[in-house]
């Protein structure tokens, strides 16, 4: 199994439900998010191009988070989610330094915090809150291995990236471009 | 025009805008382990090559201050910690690709060890020290008959606690200025001056002195040798790293890098012990304190100016 979530940004509009969905959803302490919406601006007027992107944790195949973690709270879950183990965090910062996304930060609790692909929702069978609440419906989620999920489908037909793959990260957020 | 912004509002407290989860206390621990590694290294070369008469201070004095500052480094790591209770957590697991497990067995076997040899040289400093307890004086008795292959022990482990130092920065590689590994060198070489020094401070002993001043020289040599190289590889290597070397080459990190690290805490004492070499008189404080101070400095700039520097927005 690989989880893997997909980001049409032909489609997304920036609304940032999927934020306030994934706030709501996580009980995520106000002042802080686990997911962000992005908007890139480029060219120069009348040539101009915009690309938004809903983003999260990238649960990277290769995690510089669970390689740095000192006591193994940053952990591989089902089907390659990366989550963190709160009765082992110590709140020593290392994953969140070794993150090129930026990704988690420090629960006012003390341990470190991040997205988890809903994974309680998927256990449920359910979708990522993020993903079930987008009014446009540019959020696929769903197994890589398996060749009949969304996310399988839609990667075989789009034209697709990740961010800075160069920092060897592995990334399985995928934006459609 | 190419703008990349977050329009959701990310303001996560010491993630946004920059990166800051480490403040004072990861450099201050970097300084005091790698003032600690350097003074427990020659300490031991010099007690294994059987010189301690020749170096009395440092064998037997500086080792003295070394459980002070491991303690102290300690206590800086532990107020680090923002879940504080589940600290013990590091001591039930070895993992060998996080820098930070090992350093933190290596920091867990040699500060008992350090110790223990203190503990054995106290009577140079505190010649009426008594033990109290019979058992602490069989102890003494005991350990004393392996001060050479304790010396080993913590000649081998200072090495690792110096080089540590830096290979916990340079093993994060969303950081662009600590992703090099002259750092682990660098940091190393960084400790073994500030230790020299430190001895240099404490000794009453000319011979001794010069010893340590050139000792100090030659780290300061490599260190400089270190920082050049550092700075080659940066600038021939990808857009990050050429960002991250220019925040010290006209960005807002310039002034205090060349100033504090560079001038005062490197090239100046250097110019100060050729001088002294030479036979001109310069109290030993003035570049044992420029050294130290450097020292610092060079581990604060590097803890903050690498959080600042990233791959995106």
């Amino acid at each position: 199994m690989r989880y893997a979530m997909a980001v049409d940004t032909k489609k997304c509009v920036g609304c940032s439900d999927c934020v306030v969905a994934c706030q709501t959803e996580n009980n995520v302490p106000i002042g802080y998010c686990r997911e962000w919406v992005v908007e890139v601006l480029d060219g120069t007027y009348p040539q101009l191009e915009m690309e938004i992107r809903s983003e999260r944790c990238n649960h990277c195949e290769n995690s510089p988070c669970v390689r740095c973690c000192p006591t193994g709270a940053s952990h591989y879950s089902d089907g390659g989610i990366v989550l963190v183990n709160e009765k082992k965090c110590i709140g020593c910062g290392a994953c969140i330094t070794s993150c090129p996304y930026d990704a988690r930060y420090t629960h006012p609790n003390g341990y470190v915090d991040k997205c988890t692909f809903c994974i309680h929702r998927i256990h449920d069978g359910l979708k990522p809150a993020c993903a079930a609440v987008c009014p446009t419906k540019c959020i696929y989620f769903g197994d890589l291995e398996d060749p009949g999920s969304e996310v399988s489908e839609i990667l075989k037909k789009r034209k697709h990236k990740t961010l800075i793959p160069e920092a060897g990260t592995k990334p399985q957020l995928y934006f459609l471009i | 025009m190419n703008e990349e912004i977050i329009v959701s509002g990310r303001n996560n407290p010491f993630i946004d805008p920059v990166l800051q989860i480490w403040h004072w206390q990861i450099p201050l621990y970097l300084f005091l382990g790698g003032l600690a590694a350097g003074i427990l290294f020659f300490a031991a070369l010099y007690r294994i090559m059987g010189k301690e008469e020749q170096y009395p201070t440092a064998v037997k004095k500086a080792p003295l201050i070394v459980p002070i500052l491991l303690v102290f480094g300690l206590i800086a790591l532990f107020l680090d910690l923002k879940h504080k209770p589940f600290f013990w957590q590091l001591y039930t697991t070895i993992k060998l690709q996080s820098p930070m497990s090992w350093g933190a067995w290596v920091l867990m076997a040699i500060t008992p060890l350090s110790f223990i040899y203190a503990a054995l040289n106290i009577k140079e400093v505190f010649p009426l020290w008594d033990w109290k307890f019979q058992w602490l004086k069989n102890f003494e008795k005991f350990s004393g008959k392996y001060i050479v292959q304790l010396s080993w022990a913590i000649m081998i482990l200072s090495l690792i606690l110096g080089v540590y130092t830096g290979i916990l920065f340079s093993a994060f590689n969303a950081r662009p200025l600590w992703n090099t590994s002259i750092l682990g060198p660098l940091f190393l070489a960084s400790g073994l001056s500030t230790g020299a020094v430190t001895i240099m401070l404490m000794s009453k002993n000319a011979r001794e002195r010069k010893l340590f001043a050139r000792i100090d020289l030659l780290m300061i040599a490599i260190e400089l040798f270190l920082i050049v190289h550092m700075f080659m590889g940066f600038l021939a290597s990808t857009q990050v790293q050429i960002d991250a070397a220019n925040l010290f080459l006209g960005g807002p990190y310039t002034a205090p890098f060349w100033i504090f690290v560079v001038s005062l805490g490197l090239v100046i004492p250097a110019l100060l012990e050729i001088l002294e070499i030479r036979k001109y008189h310069i109290p030993a404080i003035v570049p044992a304190v420029l050294v130290l101070f450097g020292g610092i400095m060079l581990r604060f700039i590097f803890a903050f100016a690498g959080q600042t520097s990233r791959w995106l927005y």
